[in-house]
């Protein structure tokens, strides 16, 4: 399990690599949320191409961000995901207000606009 | 019902770090099969969700044993998780979507409603005090059109 951030603008893109379960959630939610309080970001992107596995674990971990991006008035979005991902975001409804981008490019500069 | 041509069972303490150990387990032992990618994932997901709440709901993190089983047939399998931790008060309610008994915890609710999609039935044995058993079956698509 690896996180790596980069930023562009006031956004965060966070890239997940290895597997997204109950076990790594914390872990994984620690450091993003560390990672949000220290740079300058308002809104954040979910880069899921290095995700080789999510459960409804990564649910609860990308709507917990997206309450606190929301508090910086922000915006939250998802890139490169795979069926199974998909299958699982679609299920929970969380891309109603999450919305899934084709590309990193598209991604930040709509949650940017 | 009809016999099983193959059998497993591991037992494993209640940690998370397991939740990986299990999902890897049933899908290795599935793999037999030669199932697709798409299939045996489904399967990692279910068994993923069944032993995450056996964790979090069952023992509520102290230490407990949890069960995993697998029986494979010619084009199918079917995975039963089970615990001795403190069971369910209302099947009914617990598997409804959304529904999280540990609101505080940023989990979704969507266990069951994650396992009932990926495969094929789900069944929840369960009394509170006495555990929990969920029992699934998943029919390999790409293995029963074969026939």
């Amino acid at each position: 399990m690896h996180i790596k951030f980069s930023n562009r603008g006031t956004t965060l893109i966070i890239r997940i690599n290895g597997e997204l379960d109950h076990h790594t959630a914390e872990y994984v939610r620690q450091k993003i949320d560390s990672e949000i309080l220290k740079s300058t970001t308002r809104n954040i992107v979910f880069d899921f191409s290095e995700l080789s596995f999510m459960d409804s674990s990564g649910i609860g971990v990308i709507i917990g961000r997206y309450k606190n991006i929301r508090k910086l008035n922000g915006k939250a979005a998802v890139v490169n995901i795979n069926d199974q991902i998909m299958r699982i975001l679609n299920m929970s409804g969380i891309l109603k207000i999450i919305p899934v981008y084709k590309s990193l490019d598209e991604a930040v500069s709509a949650v940017q606009e | 019902m009809m016999q099983p041509i193959n059998e497993v069972k591991v037992e494993f303490i209640s940690k998370s770090s397991n939740e990986s150990f299990a999902r890897i387990v049933a899908a290795a032992f599935v793999s037999q099969l030669d199932p697709t990618v798409e299939e045996l994932t489904d399967v990692k997901t279910a068994v993923s969700e069944a032993v995450t709440n056996a964790i979090i709901h069952g023992y509520e993190n102290s230490s407990g044993y949890v069960r995993m089983q697998c029986k494979l047939y010619t084009d199918s399998v079917e995975i039963e998780i089970e615990d001795d931790g403190k069971g369910i008060e209302d099947i009914e309610l617990a598997r409804q979507p959304l529904y999280t008994s540990k609101p505080e915890l940023e989990r979704s609710g969507m266990g069951f409603t994650v396992m009932e999609s990926f495969m094929d039935k789900v069944d929840v044995y369960s009394e509170p005090g006495k555990g929990t058993k969920v029992v699934m079956f998943k029919t390999f698509k790409s293995l029963s059109e074969l026939k």
